[in-house]
């Protein structure tokens, strides 16, 4: 019971991850019918914004301190960085210590313009065109992406710490009755999806409750009409990617504590999500919020000593196998609606 | 006046021999030659065949710049580096056989496939005598097989795998790096001592010929301390969140966790070990610990302040204080700004041992090197005194127990040594059972 508890809760932030990532894909499929193969890439992107700030925070002076030597045998170059200089140790090591928090705020407006940029210099041209070159058109934008990042910041991953408040774990185990060390859980995976619920939320809420997300949800239902009407929905379409690009680009914000980030990263999570999507239903949100914590969960249980032991190779296989059976029993994913993609 | 019949048997027969002919890569026809890619001209081309692209580029780089370094130096550019301190004197800086060193590179991706076309390409259309590289065991195995049939000597680059002179040895390859058992000959005696006999270790291992090899090689290596081994999960390469294989490790009744892991899957899996808290456990009234038997200082970068304390194996490191490392540190960091990793190391000596061997031998024929190398001894390359023995090409020398630092002066200095462990200690028979099953052939030189 206890094993599978905690493979529940080790679901939960993967989850959480498949979940912002689907969200946005199934947003921009949603609102501007583009299948967005370069989804992953904003995961990254976002994730090095995380990068950078710390890079940024880190930019420093350098002292010469004449009593030690560097590897060559030269004065020690000691460097301090200009956040320590000017705020003091104690706040500037603080900052320096909260810049995964801190590059919430930087990420946001930086992916609301990367997402924006693509759409109109690049994704807008396509519309008219079939999903195959839709597909082909974001994926090799992907691949320049990932590029790009890997030739500014190198092949290796990079580290970057979670505040010293949510460093170590806790016994989740103790407080609902286990053995001790039986259900350990990291704070900072407890922070994820907790701020993963609160983005989902925000969300749906946005396009529930506001005017826009009223007129943006319009325009998915019936595009036509909702221009006739006066409204330019092309415009809120496109602030609609610049939203699903600083989401994922969120996600990968906070992320970076969990797995360090290297450039290969939006990859790795890319075909997981669009199966999430394909799982959860074409263009249903909620189906892709669900279906993406699903299938964190069962990857998470398939990795299983236990059940690996019964089904070598399971975790490797198993999103995909519960795609096949979720499409062969509902052919529109757990939550698709008519008419989606079936033209 | 004759006339010639062309039945339908002679047409089949002769386009059969035509087509066989054509079909024959080049490499196994070369005739005109003593032996594969032999040199004519005024210079030497070497083919450095290198992760440039996929996960471990920065190693690739390293790699990179470390042989550009070497070709440097044995063309009598530079401050010579370790050729100074080298013991042999064949080395005149004047290229190698007073032919000029040049090189062609490849991107090996990382990938076995990807490796041996870039290999492939580089003997066949660039004319490289000699093949060195890798960063991955599977990609020096695949491209040592190559090597060995194309009549080209293969230096291998960063390959722990015990099978690259074990069961998969060829007589054209040649291995300076160390190996998974020399790993935990080392550290064995290290751990015993810092954490006690009675202990109880649960290992994570990457599913391929390296990480099954380093397994086997340190729980024989702690079983022989006292230590049990618990359990061991093999993890698959593709592997990015290691928190489903490290959550229920506390619950194992194991106090230690081995991670034999090397790259980003080695810094996923620690930084997700540190996340769980793992190191402030106490499990069987004892602190829980973890070790990394394989450690590279690029990799160690990556995971940041998880790597503080946890104890590890490598082949070289730019803090030692003889004169090679200290000659090799001092031109490297000079041409680059930054100390060398031990995949530059053991590249640049690769190239040197190469060359040298070429010398001493008086021709590039493959198999005229290979028998200069064979059982070649030597030091002042920043191991000590060093053997290439002869029935496996290993390199056989000390090896290096090393920590993650405490508190690091610079972003470089993540490591410190803890132990020199001498080359008596890692040596083994040939035929060891973690080496046995293959055999290194006849030298093949193309001809």
């Amino acid at each position: 019971m206890d094993a599978i508890l905690l493979q529940i809760l080790n679901g939960l932030d993967k989850g959480s991850a498949y979940s912002l990532i689907a969200l946005g894909l199934t947003l921009i499929f949603g609102t501007l019918g583009v299948v967005n193969f370069a989804h992953g890439a904003l995961f990254m992107i976002g994730a090095f914004c995380a990068v950078t700030l710390q890079k940024l925070l880190n930019v420093y002076t350098v002292t010469i301190d004449p009593e030690k030597t560097d590897f060559l045998g030269k004065p020690l170059e000691v460097k301090t960085p200009y956040v320590i200089s000017w705020f003091g140790e104690v706040a500037g090591t603080s900052i320096i210590n909260w810049s995964v928090p801190l590059a919430i705020l930087f990420a946001i407006p930086v992916m609301l313009l990367v997402g924006i940029a693509m759409e109109r210099g690049l994704i807008k041209h396509f519309y008219k065109r079939p999903h195959a070159d839709q597909i082909l058109v974001t994926f090799g934008l992907a691949i320049v992406l990932q590029e790009i990042i890997k030739t500014i910041y190198g092949a290796n991953p990079i580290p970057v710490p979670a505040p010293d408040a949510f460093k170590g774990s806790f016994d989740f185990g103790v407080l609902i009755g286990f053995a001790e060390n039986a259900i350990i859980y990291p704070y900072w995976r407890l922070v994820y999806f907790v701020f993963s619920a609160i983005i989902i939320s925000a969300v749906f809420a946005f396009l529930r409750f506001t005017t826009f997300g009223m007129v943006v949800r319009a325009g998915m239902a019936d595009r036509e009409t909702v221009g006739l009407l006066g409204i330019d929905i092309d415009r809120r379409f496109t602030i609609m990617f610049g939203l699903a690009a600083a989401v994922a680009g969120l996600a990968g914000v906070m992320y970076t504590p969990i797995n360090p980030p290297n450039y290969h990263m939006g990859m790795d999570f890319l075909v997981l999500s669009f199966v999430v999507v394909v799982v959860g239903g074409m263009g249903s949100l909620r189906g892709a919020v669900a279906a993406g914590f699903l299938l964190g969960i069962l990857e998470s249980f398939a990795s299983m000593n236990e059940v690996k032991s019964l089904l070598p190779g399971i975790d490797q296989i198993i999103i995909y196998l519960v795609a096949i059976i979720i499409l062969l029993t509902r052919p529109r994913g757990l939550m698709g609606k008519a008419g989606v993609m079936e033209d | 006046m004759s006339k010639t019949i062309l039945t339908r048997r002679g047409l089949i027969q002769a386009g059969a021999a035509a087509g066989v002919g054509l079909a024959m890569p080049t490499i196994f026809t070369s005739r005109a030659s003593a032996f594969t890619n032999e040199p004519k001209g005024g210079s030497v081309i070497l083919g450095f065949n290198v992760p440039q692209t996929g996960p471990y580029a920065d190693e690739g780089a390293d790699e990179l710049r470390a042989y550009k370094l070497a070709v440097k130096h044995l063309n009598g550019e530079g401050d010579a580096g370790m050729m100074n301190t080298f013991s042999s004197k064949a080395l005149k800086g004047n290229g190698i056989l007073g032919k000029k060193v040049e090189f062609v590179t490849g991107d090996t991706q990382t990938k076995s496939d990807a490796a041996r076309a870039s290999a492939k390409s580089m003997i066949e259309k660039d004319g490289a005598v000699m093949i060195t590289g890798g960063s991955s065991s599977g990609v020096a195995i695949a491209v040592q097989g190559l090597c060995q049939e194309a009549g080209v000597i293969f230096m291998a680059g960063l390959t722990h795998s015990n099978d690259t002179t074990g069961k998969d040895k060829k007589a054209n390859g040649f291995r300076h790096f160390f190996n998974g058992y020399m790993s935990g000959a080392a550290l064995a005696p290290v751990l015993e001592k810092m954490y006690g006999a009675d202990r109880k270790a649960y290992h994570l291992t990457a599913d391929y010929t390296w990480g099954w090899t380093q397994q086997e090689s340190i729980a024989k290596a702690t079983e022989a301390k006292g230590w049990q081994t618990v359990n061991n999960v093999l993890t698959p390469l593709t592997t990015t969140d290691f928190s489903a294989y490290v959550a229920p490790v506390l619950n194992s009744g194991a106090d230690v966790l081995v991670l034999n892991h090397y790259g980003g899957n080695m810094i996923n899996s620690l930084t997700s070990a540190v996340q769980f808290g793992l190191r402030d456990k106490q499990v069987n009234g004892k602190n829980f610990e973890i070790v990394v038997p394989l450690y590279s200082r690029l990799m160690a970068r990556g995971a940041g302040e998880n790597v503080k304390g946890i104890f590890g194996s490598t082949n070289w490191h730019w803090s030692l204080s003889d004169e090679g490392s200290k000659a090799f540190v001092k031109s490297f960091g000079t041409e680059y700004g930054f100390p060398p990793s031990q995949a530059a190391h053991t590249t640049y000596c690769q190239t040197l041992l190469y060359a040298d061997a070429v010398e001493r031998a008086g021709t590039f024929d493959p198999c005229g090197v290979a028998k200069a190398l064979e059982g070649f001894k030597f030091t002042g390359l920043g191991n000590g005194d060093t053997e290439y023995r002869a029935e496996d090409h290993q390199c056989f020398k000390d090896v290096l127990v090393v920590k993650g630092k405490e508190n690091p002066t610079s972003e470089y200095d993540v490591l410190e040594v803890v132990e020199v462990t001498p080359r008596s200690q890692v040596e083994y028979a040939p035929d060891h059972p973690m080496f046995a099953g293959g055999s290194l052939g006849q030298c093949n030189s193309g001809a």
